[in-house]
């Protein structure tokens, strides 16, 4: 059943930046766009094991650490080889002073 | 250690993955998040200029060689636009297949295809090995790209600085691509959905080699061939020179690029056209900072890194003992000692890899 979590506070987060957010032996890349807007995605790059959190965000673009794949994170597309698969995205909404996300 | 097997779809590579050598997490230093921010940003700026200077030089090295031609005062000029051509390639094929010298993407991918083209790897097979590359750095059986495999093959090495071994292997290799698409090897690290693009590309590498030759039949002189093809010959030297220094001699199946690469200080001129991959360990740890801000990566993470080498002969007076001694004993390497203010190299990790070395270095 969806659950939403409290997954950091807004401030937490730069514009144009990501964190990481483990929970219950999931990990996850919680994003703060340029116009001000949170999104999340799953925290693995799908090419390989990486951390996205460590990667680049150039609008709405996280660029992977190791291998300079994109993604568009607010859709979770591929956008840049090697990357081929997309990352999933969450759901996620902003209450107060606080982001959650909603996972399964 | 058994006698290394280098295929893709051999042992070592099963065995990489069966120990968890393969796709592992590597260290990397500590570097504060905005700190790296900074460092990660791109700009078009550096490479716009650099990509100008560079095919700027090469039209007017060899409108001044076909000038002179055939008369030797054309040769310092044929070797002046050799080494932008089949060294400069090199750099601007790896930088920009990184996606990192431009900040802009279609820029990237046009100096890519150019460069793929005049090193002769395929645009669409090299980006894949290079990502295997970075994933597995030096991993037996894993890495695509390893340059000096052990024991070293020194007269392989040394026609490499004539491009020899490079132009045999890519000519059967760009034929068989054009008729069949990527062979059973490439085929482990290109997926399937860029299969098609592989031949492709092959297609179009081989109709341009194929014009250059009838050009140059009709034309009853070699001409042509010196714009396009031979350069990769007698401009190689360069490319090759710094690319050994990248790993050459250090350790390999470790997850520690401390361990496994080699930043070397270079004049500005080698730099230019190696576009600062000489601080390679740097490269690695961090390949998304751009070419133009490695030297400001160094300065932020040296603390934590083997000391450099001072220069290009010092790296090669390092480096060629160590191969001497691989063809004796294949399993020896360059251990380098960290200084005072480095984390240790994480000898758990990588004690089946550092347990064979002996001790004397």
């Amino acid at each position: 059943m969806p659950t939403w979590i409290r997954a950091c506070a807004t401030d937490d987060i730069d514009e144009e930046d990501l964190i990481r957010f483990d929970h219950a032996g999931a990990t996850y890349a919680i994003y703060h766009s340029p116009d001000g807007k949170f999104f999340a995605t799953a925290g693995l790059c799908t090419h390989e094991n990486v951390h996205l959190c460590d990667g680049l965000v150039m609008g709405h673009l996280i660029e992977c650490p190791k291998h300079n794949g994109q993604f568009d994170y607010r859709t979770g597309e591929a956008k840049r080889a090697p990357v081929c698969v997309n990352l999933r995205t969450f759901p996620v909404k902003v209450d107060g002073d606080d982001v959650y996300i909603e996972v399964a | 250690m058994a006698k290394r097997d280098y295929s893709l779809i051999g042992p070592d590579g099963a065995r990489a993955v069966e120990t968890g050598l393969a796709a592992a997490e590597w260290y990397h230093t500590d570097v504060p998040r905005k700190v790296m921010k900074e460092l990660m940003q791109r700009s078009d700026a550096p490479a716009i200029r650099d990509t100008i200077l560079l095919y700027g030089l090469m039209v007017l090295f060899a409108a001044i060689g076909i000038a002179l031609w055939p008369s030797w005062w054309s040769a310092p000029f044929w070797l002046a636009y050799g080494v932008l051509y089949g060294s400069a390639s090199d750099s601007r094929w790896h930088e920009c297949g990184h996606g990192t010298a431009f900040k802009t993407p279609w820029m990237n991918d046009v100096v890519y295809q150019i460069a793929s083209f005049m090193i002769m790897r395929n645009a669409a097979t090299w980006r894949w090995s290079h990502a295997r590359h970075h994933t597995d750095t030096y991993i037996v059986g894993r890495d695509a790209e390893i340059a000096i495999m052990r024991p070293p093959a020194f007269a392989k090495l040394i026609l490499a600085f004539v491009g020899i071994p490079d132009v045999i292997a890519f000519v059967p290799r760009v034929i068989q691509n054009a008729v069949s698409g990527p062979t059973a090897e490439e085929r482990t690290f290109v997926p399937q959905s860029e299969w098609g693009k592989v031949q492709r590309v092959a297609l179009v590498h081989v109709a341009i080699y194929a014009a250059t030759i009838a050009l140059a039949i009709w034309m009853g002189s070699i001409l042509p061939l010196m714009v396009i093809g031979l350069p990769r010959l007698y401009g190689a030297w360069h490319h090759v020179m710094t690319g050994l220094l990248q790993h050459g001699g250090l350790a390999d199946n470790v997850i520690d690029h401390r361990l496994n690469s080699r930043t070397v200080y270079m004049n500005p001129i080698s730099r230019f056209i190696y576009w600062n991959m000489n601080y390679h360990v740097e490269h690695h740890m961090f390949p998304m900072v751009p070419y133009h801000a490695l030297p400001r990566l160094h300065e932020a993470i040296k603390h934590d890194l083997p000391a450099p080498n001072r220069s290009i002969a010092e790296g090669f007076a390092e480096m060629w003992p160590a191969l001497r001694r691989q063809l004796a004993y294949e399993d020896y390497f360059l251990r380098r000692d960290l200084p005072p203010t480095a984390k240790p190299y994480r000898e758990d990790f990588h004690r089946d890899a550092l347990g064979t070395q002996p001790a004397v270095e």
